[in-house]
C-alpha cells in the first residue's frame, strides 16, 4: 500500500482536534512538522497500522466537532495519521449526514420535520423559522418525539474549557397545547457549561442545545442562550408509579450519581451475577424468555449461548444505541435517566458472553445520553465497577462509547460493525451471522438499549418471576414510544399482552383517530377499529402488522396521510445505504410514485399504486437488509388497510 | 476465480436445484453449480476474478425456508438446502432490479444486459419520463481512459480490483450515499490528483463498459468503434520479466485496447500501466 496524502496541510485548529484524539505524531511520515535522522529508520505497516482504522469516525468526529465541517486538508492529515487511504476516508465521511466536507457555517440547527413533528407543527416552525431569517437544515427524526416539534442545535468549536455543570437552573416543562402537566421534575445540569466562553479571537466552545417543544420564537442561534432542557422523567409520564420495572428509576434517580443508582437498588445484579456464574446467567436469561427489543426480536439467551460458546477470541459486546427508528425515543430516555443501569447490564451480558470490551454505539444526535454516559462509565472506572478488576472478582470489562453521525442504516448490526470499524456503514450480507463473524470478524453479541436493561429485572426477580409478566410468548415489561396526537406522549412501561387501547387510555387519545402507527417507518399503520390488537410480538404478527421497537404514533385527520407517506418514503430513499440495486433505486421509485398521486384517488392513482406493489415486493424480497425489505410495510399498509388514495 | 487445483479433493454436497439433485464441491456457491448444471443466471456485479459483492441482485434465487431470495453468487451451496432459480418471485426480483437499472442508468454498452431486459419482460419506461436518472456525463481528465459513471450501476467491482482484492492502490471508493453515491476519488478530484496508478485493472473488470479505454471512447463518439471487424491476439508482455498475458484488441490494423485473460494462473487478467496502455510503439510506423 503506497498511500498519497495530497499536498493540502491542516489548520492548526484541525490539527489539534485529531492530535487531542490521537496524541501528537511520533514522526515527519505521520505528519510532523520536524523531519528526523530517525524518521529514516521508522516504519508502521501491516497490522499496526490497519488496527488503527476504527479511529476514523472518531477522528472526523473531532474535526467536525472543532471546525463543523472536514477540509482536504485535515481528511489528509487524519489519513496519515491512520494510514488509511484518503478515498476511503472520503467515501467514509461522504457516508454520515452530520459530516459535511464543504464550508459550512460553524452553528448548525437541525429542525426535525418526521412523522411525529409533522403530526405536531413542525411544518409551522419551519416556516416561521424561514420568516425570521434562520438558517436551518431539515433532519430526520431527532428522538424527541414525546416533546415536538423539535430542534437540534449544534455549535463548533474548541472543547469547553470546564467540564463543571453550571448551576442549575430551574426546568420549566411544558406541553405544546397545555395538555398536559410533566410531572416535577428533578432540577438538573446542563450538559456543557456556561463557562469557558471563549476570549476575543477565540472561538466560542462547542456546544449543543435541544429545543423541544421548538417555538420559533424561543429558537436562537446561541446554545447558551437556550431554554435549559427537560428532565428525563418528564418524558415518563408515570414515572413515580410503584409497579414499574424498567423505568421505576426514571425521574427518581439522579442520573449523574452512581450512590444514588445503588441506593435504588443497582448493582444487585451484577453481583448476583457473578454469584451464579456465566453459564447460569444465560440460563436464567434464556428461561426468562427475553427477546431482543430493537425490532427483530431474536431471543437474546440463544444469542448469548452461541457468541460465549465461540471458541475464537476476543469476543465482543455491542450496544446498539443508535436509535433512528422515526418515532423511538425510549432508549434515550433510559440513557438520560438511568444510564448507570445500561453500564451494569452491559457488564453482565459481557461476563455471560466471554467479552472484555464493550463498545456502547451512539446515535449522534443525543448530545445529553452521550454526556451521562460517558460521565457514568468515568464514575464506574473510579469505583471500581469497570476496568480490570470489576467488583474483586477478577473479571475485567471496558465500555467505549463510539458515535454515530447521522446514519439510520448504523442501526443495522452488521452496518454498525462496519461503522465501528472505520468503513462505510453498509450492512454485510448474512452468513456469517455476528455471533461467528461479528465486530473486527470477531464473535459478536448485538443487544439493543432496551433488551440489555431487562437483563437487571431478570437476575433480581428471577427468570420464572420474570417470565410470569406478559404473555407465555413475550415476557417481561416493554417499553412503547407514544407520539403524535395524544394528550400525554412519553414512553409507556405495560407488560406485554395490554392492548393498543389500554396503552393509548393511559396516554389520552385524540377524538377523531385517523391511524395509528406501529413499528415506526419499518412497521405499519392500523385502523383506529383494530385498538384491541395485544401488543405482543405474537399478537402484531396475526394482525399483520409488526411491533418494531415499540413505536406507537397516533395520526388525528389534521395530518393529510398522503403527506406522511411521502415523508416515510423521503426517508428511506435518504437513509438508504446505496449498496443493492432494490433499494437503492427502489426507494427513489418509491418516492417518485407517491409524489404523482398525492392528490390522485381511486382510478387516477390504481396504475401507480399497482407499480408501488411490484417496486415493493422486489424491495423486500430482494435487498441485503432489513432496510430496502421493510420499506415498503408503511405505505402497503396505509393503502391496504387504511384505503388511503381510496 | 479460475485456479490451478492443486488442493486436496475437496468433498462433494448434495442439494436440490430446481428439484433435480445436484452434487457440487463443498464450499462453492449457488451460482457455481447453476452453472455446471447449465442454468443461465444473469449476474453484473460478479466477477471471475473478485469476491462477489452481491449488490446487484439480478441473481437472486429461492432458497426454501428463507424468508427472502439469496443472492446465488454469494451463497454457498449446503447440503440438503432447496434452490429453485425460476420462481414467480426471482422473475420478479429480477425483472425489477433490471428495470430499475435501466431506468436510472445507461446500459447500452452492458453485455447482454438488452437480452436480459427482453427475457424478463422489464419495461424501464414504466416509471416514467420524470424517473431520476444518475445524469452524469462522461469524465476525461486524462489520456488513457475515460470514467462515464452514467453508465455505473455500483457494482463496487473497480473498488474491489483497485483496493485490497487486487491493486492495494485504494485510489477510488464509494463516496455519498443511496441513490447520490458514486465513484470517486477523494473530494472527487480529477484522477490525475489521486493515487491513481493507472493498471487499468478496474476497466478490465467493469461490467457495463463505464470505464474505458479512451480510444474505445472516442472511436463509440465517432461511430467508428466495431467490435465485428476487431481481432484479438493473445501474446506476452515484453516489458518486464513477470511475463502478463496481453490480449490485443486490433481494429484496421490499429490496437484500440488491451485486455489480459482471467485465467492466467499468476496475474488473474491484472496488468500494469505499461503492459495496459503502453502499446505506442508497436505501431509506430515512422
Amino acid at each position: 500500500m503506497d498511500l498519497r496524502f495530497g499536498d493540502s496541510k491542516p489548520t492548526d485548529e484541525e490539527r489539534a482536534a485529531i492530535d487531542a484524539l490521537l496524541g501528537p505524531p511520533e514522526t515527519a511520515w505521520e505528519g510532523a512538522d520536524d523531519r528526523t535522522d530517525a524518521d529514516l529508520r521508522w516504519a508502521r505497516g501491516g497490522r499496526v497500522a490497519r488496527e488503527r482504522r476504527d479511529l476514523l469516525l472518531p477522528g472526523l468526529h473531532a474535526v467536525n466537532d472543532r471546525v463543523g465541517w472536514i477540509s482536504e486538508g485535515a481528511l489528509g492529515y487524519l489519513c496519515r495519521r491512520l494510514t488509511v487511504p484518503p478515498a476511503e476516508a472520503y467515501g467514509v465521511a461522504t457516508f454520515y449526514s452530520l459530516f459535511a466536507v464543504k464550508p459550512r457555517p460553524a452553528t448548525v440547527l437541525r429542525v426535525c420535520t418526521d412523522l411525529a413533528c409533522a403530526a405536531r407543527g413542525s411544518a409551522e416552525l419551519c416556516s416561521a423559522l424561514a420568516g425570521r431569517g434562520v438558517d436551518w437544515e431539515s433532519s430526520p427524526c431527532l428522538g424527541l418525539c414525546e416533546r415536538a416539534p423539535a430542534a437540534l442545535l449544534v455549535r463548533a468549536g474548541p472543547p469547553a474549557a470546564s467540564n463543571h455543570p453550571s448551576p442549575p437552573l430551574p426546568e420549566t416543562p411544558q406541553s405544546p397545547e397545555g395538555l398536559y402537566q410533566a410531572p416535577p421534575a428533578i432540577e438538573e445540569a446542563r450538559p456543557t457549561g456556561l463557562s469557558g466562553r471563549g476570549g476575543v479571537g477565540n472561538p466560542p466552545p462547542a456546544a449543543t442545545a435541544v429545543f423541544a417543544p421548538a417555538r420559533p420564537a424561543a429558537v436562537t442561534l446561541t446554545p447558551e442562550a437556550a431554554a435549559p432542557e427537560q428532565n428525563p422523567g418528564a418524558a415518563a409520564p408515570q414515572a413515580g408509579q410503584e409497579d414499574l420495572i424498567l423505568l421505576k428509576r426514571i425521574g427518581a434517580v439522579d442520573p449523574e450519581s452512581l450512590d444514588d443508582y445503588r441506593a435504588h437498588g443497582g448493582y444487585t445484579a451484577l453481583r448476583r451475577a457473578f454469584a451464579i456464574g456465566p453459564t447460569a446467567v444465560i440460563k436464567e436469561i434464556t428461561d426468562a424468555g427475553l427477546v431482543g427489543r430493537g425490532g427483530a426480536a431474536f431471543p437474546t439467551g440463544r444469542k448469548w449461548q452461541a457468541t460465549a460458546e465461540q471458541p475464537d477470541h476476543p469476543h465482543y459486546l455491542v450496544c446498539n444505541a443508535d436509535e433512528s427508528e422515526p418515532g423511538t425515543f425510549k432508549d434515550r430516555v433510559l440513557m438520560e435517566g438511568d444510564p448507570y443501569a445500561l453500564i451494569e447490564s452491559m457488564t453482565i451480558a459481557g461476563y455471560a458472553t466471554g467479552a472484555h470490551h464493550g463498545y456502547l454505539y451512539l446515535r449522534g444526535e443525543y448530545p445529553r445520553a452521550l454526556a451521562r454516559l460517558q460521565h457514568a462509565i468515568d464514575q464506574a472506572h473510579l469505583r471500581g465497577l469497570l476496568g480490570d478488576d470489576v467488583l474483586g472478582q477478577g473479571y475485567a470489562f471496558d465500555i467505549e462509547i463510539r458515535r454515530g453521525a447521522g446514519a439510520y442504516i448504523c442501526g443495522e448490526e452488521t452496518a454498525l460493525f462496519n461503522s465501528i470499524e472505520g468503513y462505510r456503514g453498509e450492512p454485510r450480507s448474512k452468513p456469517p451471522f455476528p455471533v461467528e463473524k461479528g465486530l473486527f470478524g470477531k464473535p459478536t453479541a448485538a443487544n439493543n438499549v432496551e433488551t440489555l436493561v431487562n437483563v437487571l429485572p431478570i437476575l433480581n426477580l428471577g427468570a420464572e418471576a420474570y417470565a410470569a409478566i406478559g404473555t407465555a410468548r413475550s415476557t417481561g415489561p416493554k417499553l412503547f414510544c407514544v407520539s403524535g396526537n395524544v394528550h400525554r406522549p412519553g414512553v409507556y412501561e405495560l407488560p406485554f399482552g395490554a392492548t393498543l387501547r389500554d396503552l393509548l387510555e393511559l396516554a389520552g387519545p385524540p377524538e377523531r383517530m385517523r391511524a395509528v402507527l406501529l413499528g415506526g417507518a419499518a412497521g405499519g399503520f392500523v385502523r383506529p377499529d383494530e385498538l384491541d390488537i395485544p401488543l405482543t410480538f405474537e399478537g402484531t404478527r396475526e394482525a399483520g402488522t409488526t411491533l418494531g421497537s415499540g413505536v406507537v404514533l397516533v395520526l388525528d385527520d389534521t395530518v393529510p396521510l398522503p403527506r406522511i407517506l411521502l415523508r416515510i418514503a423521503e426517508f428511506f430513499r435518504d437513509e438508504s445505504c446505496g449498496q443493492c440495486v432494490p433499494c437503492r433505486v427502489g426507494t427513489v421509485r418509491q418516492e417518485e410514485a407517491l409524489h404523482r398521486i398525492a392528490d390522485r384517488t381511486g382510478a387516477a392513482a390504481a396504475s401507480d399504486i399497482a407499480l408501488l406493489r411490484e417496486v415493493g415486493a422486489a424491495m423486500r424480497d430482494a435487498s441485503i437488509c432489513g432496510l430496502g425489505q421493510t420499506a415498503w410495510n408503511a405505505v402497503e399498509s396505509a393503502v391496504d388497510r387504511l384505503g388511503a388514495y381510496e | 476465480m479460475t485456479s490451478i487445483p492443486l488442493g486436496p479433493p475437496r468433498r462433494l454436497i448434495e442439494f436440490t436445484l430446481d428439484g433435480e439433485p445436484v452434487r457440487t464441491p463443498e464450499g462453492s456457491t449457488v451460482l457455481d453449480a447453476c452453472r455446471a448444471a447449465g442454468k443461465d443466471v444473469p449476474t453484473l456485479c460478479e466477477g471471475d476474478t473478485l469476491r462477489p459483492k452481491n449488490a446487484c441482485r439480478v441473481c437472486v434465487v429461492e432458497v426454501e425456508g428463507a424468508r427472502t431470495l439469496a443472492p446465488a453468487c454469494s451463497r454457498r451451496a449446503e447440503p440438503g438446502m432447496e434452490v429453485r432459480t425460476d420462481t414467480e418471485r426471482t422473475r420478479h426480483s429480477r425483472k425489477l432490479v433490471l428495470e430499475l437499472l435501466a431506468s436510472s442508468v445507461d446500459l447500452s454498452t452492458t453485455p447482454r444486459a438488452a437480452e436480459w431486459i427482453e427475457e424478463y419482460g422489464a419495461e424501464p419506461d414504466r416509471f416514467g419520463p420524470d424517473a431520476a436518472r444518475l445524469g452524469e456525463s462522461p469524465r476525461i481528465d486524462n489520456d488513457l481512459y475515460v470514467r462515464d459513471y452514467d453508465k455505473c450501476i455500483l457494482c463496487y467491482k473497480c473498488v474491489d480490483a483497485c483496493g485490497d482484492q487486487w491493486q492495494n492502490t485504494f485510489a477510488i471508493s464509494v463516496a455519498g450515499r443511496g441513490f447520490d453515491a458514486r465513484i470517486a476519488v477523494e473530494h472527487d478530484a480529477p484522477l490525475t490528483d489521486s493515487a491513481c496508478v493507472y493498471c487499468g485493472n478496474c476497466i478490465e473488470v467493469c461490467p457495463t463498459g463505464a470505464l474505458s479505454f479512451k480510444s474505445e471512447f472516442d472511436m463509440r463518439a465517432a461511430g467508428t468503434w466495431d467490435e465485428e471487424r476487431q481481432t484479438e491476439t493473445t501474446t506476452v508482455c515484453a516489458y518486464c520479466g513477470v511475463g502478463c498475458n496481453l490480449t490485443l484488441h486490433v481494429q484496421d490494423n490499429e490496437i484500440v485496447k488491451v485486455t489480459s485473460p482471467h485465467d492466467n494462473p499468476v496475474t488473474h487478467g491484472n496488468l500494469c500501466i505499461k503492459g495496459r496502455f503502453g502499446y505506442q510503439h508497436v505501431q509506430n510506423r515512422d
